[in-house]
């Protein structure tokens, strides 16, 4: 079985590695680039599948040079056997569109095409959860999302998975698509290995990957704009429909606040807690 | 469709009735990756049997504890070092040489050389630490058993039998779907949950345990060749101790030299503990601050580990037959710990168990009938010497006499007389001899005259004042626990009865818990209901180092923690 997980590297958003200016603007060179956190999940899925089906997982990526190092990150904690890069000026700057254009092109090109393209839910950088769908989308197979937990039945040619509904009360919906599909998981989705068997492949993998990650060059591909044979008014900045006009920063909370102290035993002023509580609720600000 | 998309139907966690189909299944299943395990699977993997071996530990060694000798005799059917050849080159410390006995009376100290006894019969002998010995078997054993098609998984707690008609199948486990075998070798350890599910043991009484306490103390290479006087990494000693240093409580201690640090420890009949109401890590701590111990420590200690488990006594609780349908029990799990006098030997036995349940098996295969295996790994250890030396008749002969209370005061009061002085001085060069005999050593009763009273009188009459101070200070209790690792799961061991006279032993012998300190797994408590006071205990089983105690002296429900969860050892 052919897999294929998604990822993208974002600005580590972790306390102690993030800096910002005096204005709170993101500051990218001092910020390190890592893993996009929803993408790890992604990448488990596609593990979880090769474990327990066989096959190989391919991670690939669109952005610039240094993302090879998110990717071979990637190699070592999922063991994957090929890395893919989109990597050109031209593609810089794309909005989600641009992205899914460009990297379904890219899941095109590869040798063989992949029986399960899987994507993380949104980035951490972007918030905005489009690139995976649309990815889909481009490569016109079908889609599920906010995957929890899922199966392969090789001899039916289908995916079975649990997805975890949101709303005002959670659900957990059971669907199945055919393959070739597209999988988005939840950041809720946990790789279950309950056969002595994968945990023994498992296993087996991560000692296989250890040699493959010395020489993790050998395994990766990088692909140019002109090698994706892409139009340049499709991709990067000048393909993208949507643009960014500014970013608001999130107000920092002032560093000390003002604090009135209420005893428990203090009835009176917890009635007015409670009243000035129910009074902002019902302004709704 | 399996596994979780369809859990309802493929996952069971009940570990009850199942038919065999729906199950993964090996030729073999190894329960645990200690000696016993090991052993088992290297002998299983070298006669191509399909086997699996799981173990709850985040790696093999992580949860267990040895003072730690291990033995390789000359009358084994099976030692370590024939089924891992290099065994002694890459996994164990420094053979232990010198050994020797130190009878202590206050600050006199008469030492005997039991040389004669520890080589008598005896290849070799290392000082091991258990995570290091053990995660160097694990890996040798995956490569082996992976080669027939299983392999070993750490992680993975085994909770119970799987049974079919009745009949025991297969294991449950917390992390894996219940799976099944043609044979399951439980060498799961003291306080085996197999063994207790197949009621082949019970953890009822505090008589039939040993609990053993011990520090590993930092100490650079030089400074122990140095201080030991030893001829280089080859070299190593062996330091025991008896007498009245541990407050009348029967047992003893223990000093090994390992390559860069020193395994320090005790180790005294359970019931004792629990019946002096005494706190295992001041036992400890009494050893720690001897004087004699000066001329070692110089005033420097640094603990890396404090650790502690369970040791079942052979002679009590060995069974003879440690086998039911397809369960067949090694090692520690079946009882096989052998305390002669003080000398320890269960990590050789739990080897050689291992082997013959492996070559049972083969026979029974090989017979046409692998369901022979539990009744022909009883004939070996039979056949092969292992159940006399963990039960000696001769034990069983003289210990009823003199383990009665009368016989123990009375034979108190002569050794404590001009007469019992008078012989010791007299027959001194004897008694060093007598130690020294295995026949002697087999047959001592576990009173507190074998223990504490004729060392005592040994040292007070024969010994020589030891003049240095020892001023080490080791740490409390509370940085023993914070120093420790744990990844805690949810609370393995519920009491069953709170009261005080039900579980109050657990707050002095539970080695992490302490009568006057709050932080530990057992407090007693006093509370009020309805006007009248109630003395009870309180368990939080964050700090506990899944040492048995409890399991035994309390009335507690016990499990293990689940895979990869509680206590995680560094030395062991
Ligand atoms: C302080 C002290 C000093 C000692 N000194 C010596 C000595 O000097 N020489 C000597 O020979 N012996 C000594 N012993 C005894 C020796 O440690 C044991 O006899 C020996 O370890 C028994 O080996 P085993 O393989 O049977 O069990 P263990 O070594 O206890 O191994 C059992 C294994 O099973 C695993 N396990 C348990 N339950 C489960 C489960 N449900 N699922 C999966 N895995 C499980 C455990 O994690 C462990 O790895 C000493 C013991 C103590 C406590
Ligand atoms: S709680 Fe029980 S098992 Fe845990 S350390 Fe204390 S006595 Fe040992």
């Amino acid at each position: 079985m052919k897999l294929l997980a998604l990822t993208k590297g974002v600005p580590d958003f972790s306390e102690g590695a993030v800096s910002f200016d005096e204005d709170g603007h993101l500051e990218r060179g001092d910020t390190p680039t890592v893993m996009n956190p929803n993408d790890e999940q992604a990448l488990e899925a596609a593990l979880q599948t090769k474990v327990r089906q066989g096959g190989t997982v391919g991670l690939m990526s669109m952005g610039p040079p240094g993302y090879q190092d998110i990717l071979e990150e990637g190699m070592e904690s999922v063991y994957a056997d090929e890395l893919y890069l989109c990597s050109d000026r031209e593609m810089a700057a794309a909005d989600t569109w641009a992205t899914a254009i460009t990297v379904a092109t890219g899941i095109e090109q590869m040798d063989e095409t992949p029986d399960i393209v899987f994507a993380g839910f949104k980035t951490a950088d972007g918030e905005t959860g489009h690139t995976g769908p649309q990815t889909c989308w481009a490569l016109d197979r079908p889609l599920i999302t906010h995957v929890i937990s899922m199966d392969v039945d090789p001899e039916a040619e289908t995916v079975r998975a649990k997805r975890l509904v949101k709303g005002d009360v959670s659900e957990i919906e059971t669907v199945e698509a055919p393959l070739p599909c597209a999988i988005v998981t939840d950041p809720e989705f946990e790789p279950v290995y309950r056969k002595a068997e994968h945990r023994l492949r498992h296993k087996d993998l991560r000692e296989e990957t250890q040699e493959r990650v010395k020489n993790a060059d050998d395994h990766l591909t990088v692909w140019s704009q002109e090698e994706l044979n892409l139009d340049p008014d499709y991709i990067g900045l000048d393909g993208s429909p949507t643009i960014v006009s500014g970013v608001d920063p999130i107000p920092k909370a002032p560093d000390e606040r003002e604090a009135t102290v209420i005893e428990a035993e203090d009835e009176e002023g917890m009635r007015e807690v409670l009243g000035e509580i129910t009074q902002y609720a019902a302004e709704g600000d | 469709m399996t596994e979780d998309a369809n859990d309802s139907a493929a996952v069971r966690t009940d570990g009850g009735e199942s038919t065999m189909s729906e199950h993964e299944h090996y030729e073999a299943i190894v329960v645990g990756c200690g000696p016993g395990g090991a052993a088992a699977a290297a002998a299983l993997a070298e006669n191509d049997v399909e086997t699996l071996v799981l173990e709850r530990g985040v790696d093999a060694g992580s949860k267990n504890v040895s003072g730690g000798l291990i033995y390789a005799e000359e009358a084994a059917p099976y030692t370590i070092d024939d089924l891992f050849p290099d065994f002694r080159e890459e996994a164990t410390e420094r053979p232990a040489e010198e050994y020797k006995m130190h009878n202590v009376s206050g600050n006199k100290v008469a030492s005997f050389d039991l040389e004669e006894i520890h080589h008598g019969g005896t290849e070799w002998c290392d000082a091991v630490l258990r995570r290091e010995m053990d995660s160097w078997l694990a890996d040798r054993v995956h490569e082996r058993t992976r080669e027939t098609g299983g392999g070993l998984l750490t992680d993975v707690r085994v909770n119970g039998l799987l049974r079919e008609g009745g009949e025991i199948v297969g294991v449950t486990c917390d992390e894996l779907d219940p799976i099944t075998a043609d044979v399951i070798v439980a060498a799961d350890g003291v306080n085996s949950e197999l063994a207790r599910d197949a009621g082949l043991m019970n953890w009822d009484e505090p008589e039939d345990w040993f609990q053993g306490v011990k520090a590993v103390v930092d100490m650079d290479r030089e400074t122990i060749e140095e201080r030991f006087d030893l001829d280089g990494p080859d070299d190593g000693a062996a330091h025991l101790f008896s007498g009245d240093l541990f407050e009348g409580v029967r047992g003893g201690g223990f000093l090994y030299t390992n390559e860069d640090s020193l395994s320090i420890g005790t180790v005294f009949h359970l019931d004792s503990i629990a019946e002096e109401r005494a706190e295992p890590q001041d036992l400890l701590d009494a050893l720690l601050t001897h004087p004699l111990l000066d001329q070692w420590f110089q005033g420097e200690y640094e603990e890396l580990e404090y650790s502690a488990k369970l040791v079942p006594d052979s002679k009590k609780v060995a069974n003879p037959s440690p086998h039911s349908g397809r369960l067949l029990l090694v090692g520690d799990a079946a009882g096989q710990m052998q305390a002669q006098g003080p000398i320890i030997k269960g990590m050789n036995h739990a080897v050689s168990a291992g082997g013959l349940a492996a070559e049972a098996f083969q026979d029974a295969k090989t017979r046409g009938d692998p369901t022979l295996a539990g009744d022909l790994y009883e004939q070996k250890l039979e056949g092969e010497g292992v159940m006399d030396q963990l039960r000696p008749t001769r034990y069983e002969a003289t210990s009823w006499l003199s383990e009665s209370s009368i016989a123990t005061s009375i034979g108190s009061a002569v050794m404590n007389s001009p007469i019992g002085r008078f012989g010791v001085k007299t027959f001194d060069g004897l008694l060093e001899k007598s130690f020294n005999s295995p026949f002697v050593l087999g047959m001592i009763p576990d009173t507190k005259i074998s223990y504490v009273t004729v060392p005592t009188v040994i040292g007070d009459v024969l010994g020589e004042p030891v003049s240095a101070d020892n001023e080490i200070e080791p740490p409390d209790l509370a940085d023993r626990i914070g120093d420790l690792t744990y990844d805690v799961g949810d609370p393995h061991i519920e009491v069953l009865d709170n009261s005080y006279e039900a579980s109050g032993t657990a707050v002095t012998a539970c080695p992490v818990s302490a009568e006057d300190f709050g932080g530990g797994c057992y407090r007693s408590e006093t509370v009020e209901s309805n006007g009248s006071k109630e003395r009870v205990v309180s368990l939080d089983t964050q700090p506990c180092v899944e040492c048995g105690t409890c399991a035994v002296v309390a009335d507690t429900h016990w499990e293990h923690p689940a895979g990869g969860k509680g206590v995680e050892f560094k030395q062991g």
